[in-house]
């Protein structure tokens, strides 16, 4: 056994792809799959070096359909399996990530966003939220973690593994070029000595014993014959689906209660939002901030009765409305008025948050 | 920019898009001029519909006065290859790096191959992912360090290059035009894409072009080993010459079948 | 009020910025601070001009990128127009003295500025290679929450292999940053104003 990547704790100063590298060796992971795309490069570049050292494996495959099955084929084989990809790259795993979806196949993807639609700019957005949440063929039984810090990426691609195998729906670590691209300090630990335990990967073909003698063989489908049992299946994982929401959900929210303008964002975004609205408290302007951890689930039920006791929502993306619809639909029947500033493709400073809460007001 | 004063510059380039946004040394321009002056030659220019990938390729989008369309990543043959189906008084030309052409749009060119597609398609062989950073590409050779590949391009693992012009050529059906040409003698290659040109306005069949090409940004070398590589190392591995001719003999099994079919 | 800096370089490819945004903050967060950089990047960005996003600060940086600098470094004639957008009137334009004409025709005559004769000095007095180093030093001057000592010990992370092979090399880059600094610490408005 080679010797653990990383032991005690270790401040670094790095760029996020190499965070997203580091953790996928933390937290385990055997085997990457992955196709080049910008901006997530270099979360390869890192794997591919440091992989061999610690005994874990790397393909590079022919291009994203390939790298989201053959993910689908490593976790089907028992291994902790991951890719990386982004943009016109995110569209073509949706296909893998519909069987997963179907199969109940702890698949995890990191997903650093980039300009879209089509091949756009190689170097931010948030516009793969719908993607990345409701991609594919299907219901959007996901879980979609968006981190906003080096730190968070960290624990998130850790925990993206762990939420995968437990609850078995396919998991994405959202980030973005921005988050992938830039240099913050960052702490990397040893899940096992932070008391994280790694969930058990267990094979789902390929098990011991001889098929059909001395246990069932493993047949795994996602066609079904009649309406009645697709509805059937897809029953089951939706009630299971809910039944974990409320253990999986997270947010963050500061000053959130009674707000004139509570903020409303997710991801990097949210670093400016939440400068922001601590600048207007300074200023004695009544803001507040929420921001969804989870993207799916999303935190209903958190953000329900701080927007029911705030005077306007305002969200603010990278994206022309993606959050936006979300938080509508969740909010549906509150009357709190919800406004969006929006900027598909661009980044988003405090100052600029700032002025659109002063617009409302 | 006055238009006298760069004599060679072939008719079709748009003198406003230049000077061209290539690296110093890169071969993707010489693999345009070549085109450039094949469409002349044949006085083809309002007829010619340029398409390029996304690959380092992308950044010919304004580089010709043709009408040019930049698709996806591997698909420009089929977005071709379906303005073709709809217009075919046009000449259409795909123009892709290796990585568009073998990897993510191999099952394109096995397709378009079979079923001898009526489009020029010429593809950049620079043995890496260039516009990417680096990356192994489809053609990277044996040993060769790449971002992906930091230890050498292991065989074992990764497989031998691809040798697209060789596939092609195998599966094509007669009438196919086949060659492969370099950035080290343009005059050949000239010649050569002004034959798959051809081939496509006299409605033979698919023709296929692999130049070999330089990359000194990725490969991080001077003008003499980018030189040395490209032709001692990739010519070696990757010969150049034509490998399928519409005049000659298909082998046996491709010939023209009659219908097959059970009958109930 | 705590440190907030927030400086953005502009250069050719080969000018390197990037690599004076790199130690800058890798200087700054082994001196205890909370930096942040990002470059910025594109399929074109082999002929563009090539742009760093700098902050520190003490708390963690809120977002990657700024609209307006603190401190706006432009290196060519390209990156004097580029940089036009970071510029506020409250910003220290920090450029190549060979620029002056283009910083004049693009920013008038009321900028607060710095005209700094690197590529001058590196050409007569040291190296070209090491004209970016002036330029780090520059801005550990006019900033001035840095010892010299943290900047040096980041360019011996960033160039110690190279350092090791030919000790000319380190005598150089020191001599760069020293030149650079004193230039710069002539300045010290920056600093002061924060
Ligand atoms: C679906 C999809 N996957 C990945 C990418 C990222 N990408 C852009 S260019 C490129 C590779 C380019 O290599 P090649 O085709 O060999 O062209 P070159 O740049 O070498 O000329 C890749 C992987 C993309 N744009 N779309
Ligand atoms: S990266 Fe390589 S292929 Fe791309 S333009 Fe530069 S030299 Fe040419
Ligand atoms: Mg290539």
């Amino acid at each position: 056994m080679a010797t653990k990547p990383i032991t005690g704790e270790q401040r670094a100063f790095m760029t996020g792809n190499e965070v997203v590298a580091w953790a996928a060796l933390a937290a385990g992971a055997d085997i990457m799959y992955g196709y080049p795309i910008t901006p997530q490069n270099e979360i390869m570049h890192y794997w591919t070096r440091m992989a061999p050292k610690y005994e874990r494996a790397f393909l590079q495959t022919e291009d994203e359909i390939s790298a989201g099955f053959t993910t689908v084929g490593g976790v089907l084989a028992g291994k902790r399996a991951f890719t990386a990809t982004a943009g016109p790259g995110n569209v073509l795993m949706q296909e893998a990530m519909a069987m997963a979806e179907m199969m109940r196949l702890p698949t995890v993807v990191v997903v650093t966003q980039r300009g879209g639609p089509s091949t756009a700019t190689v170097i931010y957005s948030q516009q793969e939220l719908n993607l990345t949440c409701f991609g594919g063929n299907g219901e959007g039984l996901r879980i979609v973690y968006s981190p906003a810090s080096h730190d968070e990426l960290f624990t998130y691609v850790i925990k993206a593994f762990n939420s995968a195998w437990k609850y078995r729906f396919p998991t994405f670590v959202l980030g973005d070029g921005y988050q992938s691209k830039m240099r913050e300090p960052v702490t990397l630990f040893d899940p096992e000595e932070r008391g994280i335990n790694m969930e058990v990967c267990r094979p789902m073909v390929g098990l011991p014993g001889l098929p059909g003698e001395e246990r069932d063989p493993a047949h795994l489908r996602n066609t079904y014959n009649l309406e009645d049992e697709l509805y059937q299946v897809l029953t089951d994982s939706i009630r299971e689906y809910e039944a974990m929401a409320s253990e999986v959900a997270e947010w963050d929210a500061w000053s959130a209660d009674e707000a004139e303008v509570l903020v409303i964002a997710h991801g990097v975004v949210s670093r400016a939002a939440r400068a922001a609205v601590e600048a207007l408290r300074q200023g004695g302007v009544q803001a507040g901030y929420f921001r969804s951890i989870t993207l799916r689930p999303f935190p209903v039920d958190a953000l329900r009765p701080l927007a029911s006791r705030a005077r306007h929502l305002l969200v603010v993306e990278s994206a022309y409305g993606q959050l936006q619809r979300l938080v509508q639909a969740s909010l549906y029947g509150l009357e709190t008025p919800v406004s969006g500033y929006l900027r598909p493709g661009m980044g988003i400073t405090p100052e600029e948050v700032a002025r659109a809460v002063h617009s409302l007001i | 920019m006055a238009i006298a004063a760069q004599p060679q510059m072939p008719r079709v380039w748009r003198a406003e898009s230049k000077p061209h946004k290539f690296c110093p040394g890169c071969g993707h321009g010489i693999v345009l001029k070549a085109l450039g002056e094949a469409v002349d030659a044949l006085g083809i220019q309002e007829r010619t519909i340029f398409g390029c990938d996304i690959g380092c390729s992308l950044l010919s989008w304004d580089f010709f006065n043709l009408d040019t369309i930049q698709t996806h990543h591997g698909r420009t043959t089929p977005v071709l290859v379906g303005i073709k189906r709809a217009r075919p008084e046009l000449v259409v030309v795909s123009y892709m790096g290796d990585g568009g052409a073998y990897a993510i749009g191999a099952q394109h060119l096995v397709s378009s191959a079979s079923r001898n597609d009526l489009v020029t398609i010429i593809v950049v062989n620079n043995t890496v992912y260039a516009m990417t950073g680096g990356q192994m590409a489809p053609t990277t050779l044996p040993g060769q360090k790449t971002e992906t590949t930091p230890y050498g391009r292991d065989v074992e693992l990764t497989g031998r290059p691809m040798l697209g012009p060789e596939l092609v050529a195998a599966i094509a059906p007669p009438g196919a035009y086949v060659a492969r040409g370099s950035v080290a003698n343009v005059v050949q290659l000239k010649n050569y894409i002004q034959k798959g040109l051809e081939n496509q306005i006299q409605g033979r069949g698919i023709a296929f072009i692999e130049a070999l090409s330089s990359c000194p940004t990725n490969w991080r070398t001077n003008a003499a080993e980018t030189w040395r590589f490209l032709e001692k190392e990739m010519s070696a591995y990757f010969p150049v010459g034509e490998l399928r001719t519409p005049e000659e003999k298909p082998a046996a099994r491709l010939r023209e079948v009659p219908a097959h079919g059970p009958k109930p | 009020m705590a440190l907030n800096l927030k400086i953005a370089l502009a250069g050719e490819g080969g000018q390197g910025v990037q690599s004076v945004a790199e130690i800058l903050t890798e200087a700054a967060y082994h001196a205890g601070y909370q930096p942040l950089y990002i470059p910025n990047f594109g399929v074109e960005q082999r002929g563009g001009v090539s742009v760093a996003f700098v902050q520190i600060s003490e708390a963690p940086v809120s977002a990657p990128k700024f609209t307006t600098g603190d401190i706006v470094v432009a290196l060519s004639h390209r990156a004097v127009e580029r940089a036009r957008q970071y510029v506020g009137p409250e910003t220290l334009l920090v450029f190549d003295a060979s620029l002056a004409d283009d910083v004049r025709r693009v920013y008038g005559e009321g900028q607060k500025s710095l005209a700094v004769p690197a590529l001058a000095i590196a050409k007569e007095g040291l190296h070209p290679r090491v004209f970016n180093v002036i330029i780090l030093g520059v801005l550990v001057g006019v900033t001035g929450f840095l010892e010299r000592r943290d900047v040096e010990q980041a360019l011996e992370r960033q160039f110690g292999h190279k350092f090791a092979q030919d000790p000319s090399l380190k005598e150089l880059n020191y001599r760069a940053l020293e030149r650079g600094y004193l230039l710069g610490s002539e300045r010290l408005e920056v600093g002061n104003r924060i």
